[in-house]
């Protein structure tokens, strides 16, 4: 991740205090947002500690020590951390010991939840291959089907160098349709295959565009079952694809 | 047990002062002000220890980076314009060690020596002198774009020496 580069210049800026009270603000606004630019900010207040510590070699006057540790005297008693550390080294010691403890519980927790993810990851791989597997063995039982029809689609107009192989399985409501020597489509059209069934409306069987060679294929669109088809069409749609064919047919072929 | 506390923040000035007490000078250029900056830093870490990270840097480029921005608050006679534990410093390689310090700070001297003058003058002015972009385009006559691009580039500049 990087920082965003149209604040690079600005957080240089913010760093060293140097913007207005509004551009502080807008840039603040971004930096609580992104992780990027406040891991930049650390880096460049550490450009900053790095000529902050150039300067180095002067000793402060000897009363000043005297003076703080005075100060620090006069403070009022309070439970926080340096008093907890004032039991000596044994409980600094156990402090030790607690962060130790909880480094070690945080990478427990982090590699018990890498490891879900790969869990997560595989079943996922494991249940996309399974789909795989089972649409080849559903393509090669439609193909191979002893009562599948085989129907071939020809250009309605000679020369019939255009065409189109639908293999359709009624009882299981699965169709392969394999077209080549497919006529390139104008812009935001595409073919659309349609199964005339014996009764009633020509039924969308899938929307397609041949490739470069004009060859395309349609597997097991969504039909609904057991539908007894009559013959098999081709138009050209929008590219989404229509409900109802747009005349003329291009293409046709009859399943009985 | 209070003793035993003053020890410890004893140890942690005879260490550090000298870097809390040198920023805060250079920026102030008297004692007496560095002084009282100096106090200042340390007592804040005496009440509140907890706002220093130590798993996100070291102890002295985060007082030094402190001691600058109380000194420039001083300076400017404002109110500090941020919290302490707002300010996470990081600095690579950690520069924890006393000789590890001392060879980054030669390296840091020795590219702030090759910068161009112009560009050194706008980093130092922005840092030292807390002076706003603005102050120092208006100062030098130059573009806000050309100082903002040279304040960072000495920044950037400064830690590509000490990384390599």
């Amino acid at each position: 991740m990087s920082t965003h580069e149209q604040y690079a210049d600005d957080l240089a800026l913010y760093a060293l205090g140097s913007l207005t009270e509004s551009e502080h603000g807008q840039l603040q606004t971004h930096v609580d947002e992104c992780a990027a630019c406040r891991r930049e900010l650390q880096q460049l207040r550490g450009d900053m500690a790095l000529l902050a510590l150039s300067v180095g070699g002067a000793a402060p006057p000897r009363r000043a020590r005297q003076r703080l540790l005075d100060a620090i005297a006069m403070e009022p008693a309070r439970p926080h951390e340096i008093a907890r550390s004032g039991r000596g080294w044994l409980a600094q010691l156990s402090w030790v010991f607690a962060a130790a403890f909880a480094i070690v519980a945080a990478f427990v927790w982090k590699q018990n939840s890498d490891l879900k993810q790969q869990v997560a990851q595989v079943q996922t791989q494991a249940g996309q291959q399974q789909a795989q597997l089972q649409q080849a063995r559903d393509i090669v039982n439609t193909l191979t089907a002893g009562d599948a029809v085989h129907v071939t689609l020809v250009a309605a107009k000679s020369p019939p160098q255009p065409q189109g192989r639908a293999i359709y399985l009624r009882d299981r409501s699965s169709l392969i349709f394999i077209a080549s020597n497919m006529p390139p489509l104008p812009p935001q059209k595409a073919y659309e295959l349609w199964l005339i069934p014996d009764k009633g409306a020509p039924i969308p069987a899938g929307v397609f565009k041949p490739d470069s060679r004009g060859a395309a294929t349609v597997v097991n669109p969504p039909l609904p079952a057991g539908v007894v088809a009559k013959a098999f069409a081709i138009t050209v749609e929008p590219e989404q694809g229509s409900t109802t064919p747009t005349m003329p047919i291009m293409m046709m072929g009859s399943g009985a | 047990m209070r003793s035993g506390d003053a020890g410890a923040m004893a140890a942690l000035y005879d260490r550090y002062s000298s870097i809390v007490y040198s920023v805060a000078l250079r920026v102030l250029g008297e004692s007496s002000s560095a002084e009282d900056v100096l106090q200042e830093v340390f007592m804040q870490l005496w009440r509140n220890p907890g706002r220093f990270d130590a798993s996100r840097g070291s102890l002295g480029p985060w007082l030094a980076v402190i001691a600058r921005n109380r000194a420039i608050d001083a300076l400017r006679k404002r109110h500090p314009e941020s919290d302490v534990d707002d300010v996470v410093v990081s600095v690579e390689p950690d520069l924890a060690g006393e000789a590890e310090r001392s060879r980054a700070m030669e390296k840091v001297r020795g590219a702030l020596a090759a910068m161009p003058a112009a560009q050194r003058s706008a980093l130092e002015m922005a840092f030292f002198e807390g002076l706003t972009h603005t102050e120092i385009a208006e100062k030098t006559g130059e573009p806000l774009g050309t100082v903002k691009t040279r304040i960072r580039g000495g920044l950037l500049a400064l830690r590509k020496v000490v990384a390599t």
